[in-house]
């Protein structure tokens, strides 16, 4: 295809093509823009916020925005960074993540943002909201203790294994994912296999009696911070 | 003159935060003394719900001390979960290698911070000194083996858990890591050193316990049953083995019980002033059936250590009392550095084992849905009983902490120093002091006792008779 076209990020030329989002032009650039809801495999639906650049001098959702030829795109910045830094925050009071006996810890897509931002501790009041464990599943657990609403698993279900397991219900606060089953998720079609089973970022939905036993040092993120993957990897 | 009420809060020196209350009466005599745990926790509420392979690794935050007995008690009770009977070689002497490097720590720790001050300098010497920075100064060389010696146990314990505290390596089944070749000699570099110091450490709590033999022997000392696990040939053995219960004079009271069925022969109490409960042997009942755990009551249960330089000290502490259980309160840092040195004989027997380099990690057997997990904590016999139910998650947790286990002997103590020390007498920090040395005789962790929240350190109150409080003195 020859649609090329040039965009600025933070000050840096880079080439994309037309119909990239600003979150995929960026990542084939080697620019890393934390996100949580996106999704490589999934199509993206600009919930978390956590990928808001400034376009032009407006705040967008990257992973839904379009590039467009001479974009102005700010990412890397101490304002973008503090935004983040609540949205993530934010995240953090509103469920019961409890990372320290968490098996998703060192693995955990939120938790490495907290540490790439520099998050050690709250802002925000904890809400300590009531949540419930659906454990009827034989080999996944749903822990609503963790989740972040970023919806991934209720796509994954949809696009990827054709099925309709998740779906968003409630309002506001009391919004949480349902499961379309009699009462639980042990009564849908949900399988080990599906690609909804490990496309959680977080450890709402994990496959049962496997967790713990991958040692410190050989988890995820022990290593590197979260997006380095990406900085590293330029394919553009 | 009114009675009174003396409160000694916090109590300091000691894992968790609790209090004694003294009484005394018109004449100034000791009429009661008790130690109060005011911490309260919820782990065996909170853990309900929580899918089995979790709880290793959430109920160890129990404790920053010796969370790894947690780790692994649970860890050893999920086997049962997970229908594993037997490990693979490698797990098995990864998690021993782990709970010998955390006893080493811990009695290191103890003995080196938290008691020292009191054996090198006395019980009532200046408080201005009397504590770890004063022996630091005073004994710089003993302060730097207790931190090394202490560091050593703590990267045993990140190389077989993962992390210094806090750790994930036991997992239901086996163990999440084994022990690789640049560990193993790291450690090995340093083993003579650690053995050289533990022979050290134990030539000073026994030189200070047949030195100051007719003082101790009435400092807060009393007959006692004692329990801990030991091995099937009556070794001790700190990771695994049977229940054995002894009187006073050493009779078996029960031997070689699968503690799967411990609560048969256990049961507890619940009294109004403390959130502490009070275990007994049911056979006994809760007036005769308490009992010691600990150094002192393993090294009181065991027929023989198999390591040769602590079954040697063994013999040495034995024949103090001819053979027979020794039951002084003070002789629990001797017994204490018995079993720092074998952790550090079973540390170097361990390492030189190429099990540790296997890869055979885990097992999985047939699901059940109850287990109880036991080994013996630094401070003593631990239990953790669960019930699991067919979608994973834990309906019932049962822990009864070592410290629980020594609450009535604590409060025994704590009323017979009181009253020998304190009756008559003019309160002054020095002599409610010698209350705390014998708390801490115990090693308590009042954290894990309570499975608490809150912060550490104890406190002691003086009352009159009407329960107004006339003196009141608080470190922490």
């Amino acid at each position: 295809m020859s649609d090329k076209i040039k965009i600025t990020i933070d000050g840096k030329a880079i080439e994309a093509e037309l119909g990239q989002t600003i979150l995929e032009a960026a990542d084939a650039a080697g620019i890393y823009i934390p996100r949580l809801c996106a999704h490589k495999d999934l199509l993206p639906i600009g919930s978390c916020r956590v990928c808001t650049v400034i376009v032009d001098g407006r705040p967008q959702a990257s992973c839904v925005k379009p590039v467009m030829d001479g974009m102005v795109i700010e990412n890397d910045t101490e304002e973008l960074l503090q935004h983040r830094r609540n949205i993530i925050d934010m995240m953090f009071v509103e469920g019961n993540h409890f990372c320290m006996f968490c098996e998703k810890s060192g693995n955990c897509e939120l938790q490495a943002l907290a540490y790439r931002f520099g998050i050690t501790a709250p802002q925000y009041p904890f809400q300590f909201p009531e949540k419930d464990v659906d454990a009827s599943h034989p080999d996944i657990l749903l822990d609503h203790n963790r989740c972040i609403m970023c919806a991934r698993c209720v796509r994954a279900s949809q696009e990827l294994d054709g099925k309709n397991v998740f779906q968003s219900i409630g309002r506001g606060f009391d919004r949480k994912i349902g499961v379309n089953g009699e009462k639980a998720l042990g009564d849908t079609d949900m399988d080990v296999n599906d690609k909804a089973a490990d496309i959680c970022p977080v450890g709402c939905i994990i496959k049962k009696r496997v967790g713990f036993e991958t040692p410190y040092g050989e988890r995820l993120y022990d290593k590197e911070p979260i997006g380095s993957d990406i900085e590293k990897g330029a394919t553009a | 003159m009114t009675t009174r009420k003396i409160t000694i809060e916090p109590v300091s020196r000691v894992e968790g935060h609790g209090k004694v209350t003294i009484l005394l009466d018109e004449e100034g005599q000791v009429s009661q003394a008790r130690l109060h745990i005011v911490e309260f926790r919820g782990f065996e509420r909170f853990i309900q719900g929580r899918p089995y392979w979790e709880v290793p690794v959430l109920v160890q935050r129990l404790c920053g001390i010796c969370p790894v007995s947690h780790h692994l008690a649970a860890a050893k009770a999920m086997d049962g979960i997970v229908g594993v009977d037997q490990l693979t070689p490698t797990a098995e002497k990864m998690r021993r290698l782990m709970h010998y490097g955390q006893t080493l720590q811990s009695h290191a720790l103890h003995f080196f911070h938290l008691v020292s001050p009191d054996l090198l300098f006395g019980f009532d010497a200046d408080v201005a000194i009397r504590n770890v920075i004063g022996v630091a100064q005073k004994f710089p060389d003993l302060a730097v083996q207790g931190v090394m010696m202490r560091k050593y146990g703590q990267e045993i314990i990140k190389a077989t858990a993962g992390k210094k505290i806090h750790g994930t390596g036991a997992v239901p089944g086996g163990i999440n890591k084994n022990l690789s070749i640049a560990e193993r000699d790291g450690f090995l570099k340093d083993l003579d050193q650690m053995l050289e110091w533990s022979r050290a450490a134990l030539k000073i709590a026994k030189d200070y316990t047949v030195e100051h033999l007719e003082t101790l022997a009435d400092f807060g000392s009393f007959d006692s049953n004692h329990l801990s696990l030991v091995r099937e040939d009556g070794a001790m053995d700190l990771y695994h083995g049977n229940l054995r219960a002894i009187t006073k004079d050493g009779d078996k009271i029960f031997d070689q019980v699968d503690y799967q069925s411990y609560y048969k022969y256990i049961a507890e109490e619940v009294r109004s002033w403390s959130y502490m409960k009070f275990p007994f042997i049911s056979e006994l009942g809760p007036e005769d059936g308490w009992y010691r755990v600990g150094p002192l009551a393993r090294v009181n249960t065991c027929d023989f250590i198999d390591t040769p330089e602590a079954e040697s000290a063994r013999q040495e502490f034995m024949a103090l009392t001819n053979g027979k259980p020794n039951n002084i309160t003070m002789a629990y840092h001797w017994a204490r550095m018995i079993e720092l040195l074998h952790a550090v004989e079973k540390i170097k027997e361990l390492l030189n084992d190429s099990d540790l380099q296997g890869s055979d990690l885990m097992v999985k057997g047939e699901r059940r849905g109850e287990s109880v997990g036991l080994l013996e904590a630094p401070r003593g016999t631990l239990f953790h009983h669960y019930k699991v139910d067919e979608n994973d998650q834990v309906t019932m947790a049962n822990l009864i902490v070592s410290t629980t286990s020594n609450n009535v002997p604590m409060n025994l103590a704590v009323e017979g120093v009181a009253k020998k020390y304190l009756s008559g007498m003019e309160i002054t920090e020095g002599l409610l002091n010698h209350v705390e040395v014998a708390i801490r005789a115990y090693d308590p962790c009042l954290s894990c006792a309570t499975h608490a929240l809150g912060q550490m350190p104890l406190v002691v109150e003086l009352h009159d008779s009407q329960g107004n409080i006339v003196d009141q003195r608080s470190r922490g």
